[in-house]
């Protein structure tokens, strides 16, 4: 992976973030991410990404459990082990009702934390650039991806007269890597120069 | 720019002006704090209760199941009366969580945290019960269903205890991930506050390298919301399959059609007040009276009188149905061994009535709702009597069958029937102690969200926007 340079700016308030938000867009700058500390509610639209499609998977994880549970059992009640209990019916779908719903729930529940942390790249001893300190208390960081063509300085000014508090320039990765919280380790793997 | 409205008539959820930060503050300075001496002195008495139940287990593993007085008719006692009390408990947190975010009930945001946790140790006290009631605990294996070497022998999925194995694990499972999923973020802000290297190091793993970017909180909305949808049935299920042990049996009293209702009911209304129990302490130890308002102890307090009453409603309703069924066996156990007085466990069935029943009806009175020492009082009242109720059910159902010869005996528990209960109280207090001191008590991410709405600063701008004249309000912002 390889470093890329950002433009970083702090917001106090949602208020003033979401017009800064459109105006950065308007302008055709590319916002890598907005960090808050708690979800605002329809900054994901102002920022132009689509919805989340993890509900849809949690709806097939139920799905499977459900299959799951209901082939399993009858399978074990009317072909491993049929087995007469009270002369009642091999096939006893009633009483199969509460462990099917519950493998339901179970397998939905794990599946979809399990694609949650797997999608937002979620583990112990991940770790990622993080471009503010206050991005999980109370401030809300713009991180704007510049590429060779952006004027840094006019990108910096003008991010300011949208409401910044704070501006500035890092160079960071983007993605993640293992590593703890209490090193400042960074895996970057600079390109070695190799002889031809 | 309001994100969301809500009306100036409901009372703030947050109180004393707090900003963002404040809120981190607040939230985070028990974390970063030394205990205080009442930490300690707490804490040592929970890992006494707790060592007292080791031991209680030791000799119930060691000399066998005699070592409580299950005799021969009371095959099921104190432990099974504790294991639905226990479960009972663990409801609450999950319906504060899920059900009333799905009914968008914002009072949640400050107790759910810790009805959460609460959940999960409860739930934690109860699955020891049955298991060591097995007897021979090394075999407890036997009831996971797998294909094993012993030939074709599998679980009997039929069967309400194996629906019990998969109901308490599952639910278990569910609140543990829906609890920790909603912990990430707040471990994020303990984190990115820490000053200590160990502490950097514990909450960085805990926290799951998360950073607050935008598309993360948008599956983590989805994902709450969708785990909320999941365990509402959830918790409704696994208290419904708990009665289930004792409604699909054909012993009087326990065979009833009404139970899965009643005890979902009955689980809620103790599981309410014992978030009341460690909500009064928490908000006064950690002083955090500013998050958790008295609108919240309120609104709890609501609940309470609300399915204390469904509870009392259940009761009656067995009750006539005793007598309407013209079944002796059901009329005998209801009308002898519970409703009379003079019987040899009346004392625990007129318990549970006054405590259940009877004395949470004081809650009709807003002001008793608001009042901190009747709040505290009630709640241990109602868990108390929650205990009757499940000891009412499994003893007063038990202790006579159909042979007479065996009615000579008297059930009371043993010592270490006894001291395995305390040892529980030990396990959840000990749990509780440590998430107290460890943890950030309060949904830091869900008060922030909920502050510009609810907070009381923004209620008194919204207040001034409402009485606006519209001549001046378009003034004001239109743009």
């Amino acid at each position: 992976m390889a470093k890329k340079t950002f433009v970083v700016g702090a917001f106090s308030d949602e208020a003033v973030l979401f017009p800064a938000v459109k105006k950065v867009r308007t302008a055709g700058y590319k916002i890598q991410d907005v960090y808050t500390p708690f979800p605002v509610h329809g900054l994901d639209h102002a920022l132009g990404m689509r919805e989340t499609s993890l509900h849809t998977a949690g709806f097939i994880y139920g799905i499977t459990g459900t299959t799951t549970a209901l082939s399993c059992i009858s399978w074990v009640f009317t072909k491993d082990w049929p087995l007469n209990i009270g002369g009642k019916p091999h096939f006893a779908l009633p009483a199969w009702v509460p462990i099917t719903f519950e493998l339901t729930v179970l397998f939905a529940a794990v599946g979809m934390v399990l694609t949650f942390c797997f999608l937002c790249q979620l583990a112990p001893f991940v770790k990622k650039h993080h471009f503010h300190a206050r991005a999980t208390d109370d401030l809300f960081i713009m991180a704007i991806e510049c590429t060779s063509k952006t004027n840094v300085d006019e990108l910096q000014a003008f991010l300011k007269s949208t409401g910044a508090e704070e501006v500035n320039v890092q160079v960071a990765e983007d993605g993640w890597w293992y590593g703890r919280y209490d090193e400042d380790q960074q895996l970057i793997t600079e390109p070695t120069a190799t002889v031809a | 720019m309001h994100l969301k409205y809500e009306s100036q008539l409901r009372e703030p959820l947050v109180t004393g002006n707090k900003d963002y930060h404040q809120v981190t503050e607040d939230i985070c300075r028990p974390i970063e704090a030394k205990p205080t001496k009442l930490w300690y002195v707490g804490f040592f008495i929970a890992v006494c209760l707790l060592m007292f139940g080791v031991y209680s287990v030791y000799r119930e593993v060691t000399y066998g199941i005699g070592q409580w007085n299950l005799n021969k008719t009371v095959g099921w006692g104190w432990d099974i009366t504790n294991f639905v009390w226990w479960v009972g408990i663990g409801h609450a947190g999950t319906l504060i969580s899920a059900i009333l975010l799905l009914f968008r009930q914002g009072w949640r945001t400050g107790v759910n945290r810790a009805a959460e946790a609460m959940t999960i140790f409860a739930v934690m006290c109860a699955g020891q019960f049955p298991i060591f009631h097995m007897g021979r605990v090394w075999m407890a294996f036997f009831v996971l269903p797998y294909p094993n070497t012993r030939g074709p022998l599998w679980t009997n999925f039929n069967s309400p205890l194996l629906w019990d194995v998969f109901a308490i694990s599952t639910y278990f499972t569910v609140s543990l991930l829906f609890w920790y999923s909603g912990l990430i973020p707040d471990f994020a802000t303990v984190r990115d506050r820490a000053k200590t290297k160990l502490r950097k190091l514990l909450y960085g793993v805990a926290s799951f390298g998360w950073t607050g970017s935008t598309k993360h909180w948008q599956r983590h909305e989805s994902l709450s919301l969708v785990l909320a949808g999941l365990s509402t049935p959830l918790v409704l299920s696994v208290h419904t399959i708990v009665s289930f042990d004792f409604a699909t049996s054909v012993i009087p009293g326990w065979h009833t059609t009404i139970f899965p209702p009643y005890f979902v009911a009955g689980a809620v209304f103790s599981g309410f007040a014992m978030v009341q129990t460690l909500m009064l302490m928490l908000r006064k130890i950690f002083v955090l009276e500013d998050y958790i308002t008295l609108g919240h102890i309120e609104a709890m307090n609501k609940v309470i009188v609300l399915t204390g009453s469904i509870v009392g409603c259940a009761y009656l309703t067995e009750l006539f149905m005793g007598w309407y069924s013209q079944n002796k066996y059901e009329g005998y156990t209801f009308w002898y061994s519970r409703a009379n007085l003079f019987s040899p466990y009346g004392w625990s069935y007129w318990g549970m009535m006054a405590c259940n029943v009877i004395s949470p009806q004081i809650f009709w009175s807003k002001k008793m709702r608001r009042n901190l020492f009747v709040t505290f009082f009630m709640s241990i009242i109602v868990n108390i009597g929650m205990w009757f109720e499940r000891f009412v059910i499994i003893v007063t159902s038990l202790y006579r069958d159909y042979l007479p010869s065996s009615w000579s005996v008297y059930y009371s528990p043993s010592t270490w029937e006894m001291g395995f209960y305390a040892g529980t109280f030990g396990l959840f207090f000990t749990c509780f102690f440590l998430f107290a001191k460890y943890f950030p008590v309060i949904a830091i991410a869900e008060i922030k969200y909920v502050l510009k709405t609810t907070g009381d600063n923004y209620k008194a701008e919204v207040t001034k926007e409402e009485t606006m004249e519209v001549d001046e309000f378009v003034h004001e912002y239109a743009h």
